[in-house]
């Protein structure tokens, strides 16, 4: 039987190409749900914070508010160790480039919420010296205002962030 | 007690105070420029007056409030912590020639001050040691607190990225838009 025959007959073919991409296709994304899983769950946030909104912040990691529950309590302090960016506070041009250089040291995967209505739109600053929302320095993931925002606002915030990672694709570093 | 630290500073400066008045015990007293420094040391040294702590210096923009030769005002505000009392002295610049004498040589505690107003207004302090920016970065032009620049006048150290506006997720019903 020739492939040509075989083409055009009514046997099912299971092509090796097919095959294996199916099962490439279910184990990366079975993968990648389940490494976006691990990831919403230990986020290390790097908070830089620059005003009032870190007396919130503060409120949010204490055992209160508890944003431990989430696995993302615990803060570093270095950009080259966190994944999680917090914009608490309002962001002069003077910070700009501080800002930026701070999410370039971050390693991929990496996330930013714009903590607060200054780091989200510039608030009411809209003056001189500060920037309109931290989104024309870096890429925002979200934004929670309020100024400050309630601590429930912000695990909200943190909620949905959580949410866009577990449905995010082709982050999988293989 | 009312007004002996004016009423010395009159009898020794006599036209050099151009102006003075006291509200609740606190004596303001306008000197002309150049005789600013010679009437600050007196309140420092003079041991009735004494006025040994530097609480705050400043300035004012009267743009369009007053003639352009007497546009700004440099305050500085002092404490005596053996008499307890305050004094604010005040020297009116000229908008052509924004210059006056720096209080820092007399009191460190106004150098950071004065940059400040030397950043925020444009007024030159002479004889101040480091007259630089102190708040704005070095790259900034002009003086953001002088009435004449623009309150939105941003000038970013790095270029800003285009931000598209995020449509809103939820329109509100056409019934409420369209309501009158």
């Amino acid at each position: 039987m020739s492939e040509h025959e075989l083409l055009q007959s009514d046997v099912m073919i299971t092509r090796r190409e097919d095959a294996e991409s199916w099962l490439r296709n279910t184990i990366e994304k079975a993968s990648q749900q389940g490494i976006n899983w691990s990831r919403k769950y230990s986020l290390f946030g790097y908070p830089f914070v620059t005003a009032c909104c870190g007396m919130e912040y503060m409120s949010v990691s204490g055992p209160r508010y508890d944003i431990a529950q989430y696995g993302a309590e615990f803060p570093r302090f270095s950009p080259r160790q966190a994944d999680l960016l917090w914009i608490v506070g309002t962001i002069s041009q003077k910070q700009a480039p501080i800002l930026r250089r701070v999410w370039q040291q971050m390693c991929d995967p990496k996330w930013v919420i714009a903590f607060g209505v200054c780091a989200s739109t510039g608030g009411f600053y809209d003056n001189y010296c500060t920037v309109q929302g931290a989104d024309m320095v870096i890429p925002v993931d979200v934004y929670i205002p309020g100024c400050p925002p309630r601590p429930e606002q912000v695990l909200d915030g943190l909620r949905m962030l959580m949410d866009k990672i577990q449905g995010e694709r082709g982050r999988v570093m293989v | 007690m009312a007004h002996r630290t004016l009423d010395r500073l009159h009898r020794q400066f006599g036209d050099a105070i151009v102006a003075a008045h006291s509200q609740h015990g606190n004596e303001t007293a306008q000197v002309a420029g150049s005789e600013l420094l010679a009437v600050a040391r007196l309140v420092r040294d003079d041991p009735g007056l004494l006025y040994n702590m530097a609480m705050d210096a400043t300035a004012v923009d009267f743009l369009n409030k007053r003639p352009a030769s007497e546009r700004f005002e440099v305050i500085w505000h002092l404490y005596s912590r053996v008499h307890k009392t305050r004094l604010r002295l005040k020297v009116v610049v000229p908008e052509s020639c924004p210059e006056c004498d720096s209080l820092t040589p007399l009191w460190a505690g106004f150098n950071w001050h004065e940059r400040e107003a030397w950043d925020l207004y444009g007024v030159r302090f002479i004889g101040h040691p480091k007259l630089q920016r102190i708040l704005m970065y070095e790259e900034f032009k002009g003086h953001p607190l002088r009435k004449d620049y623009p309150v939105d006048g941003r000038q970013p150290l790095i270029p800003m990225r285009r931000v598209r506006d995020v449509p809103t997720q939820r329109q509100p019903p056409p019934e409420l838009l369209n309501r009158p």
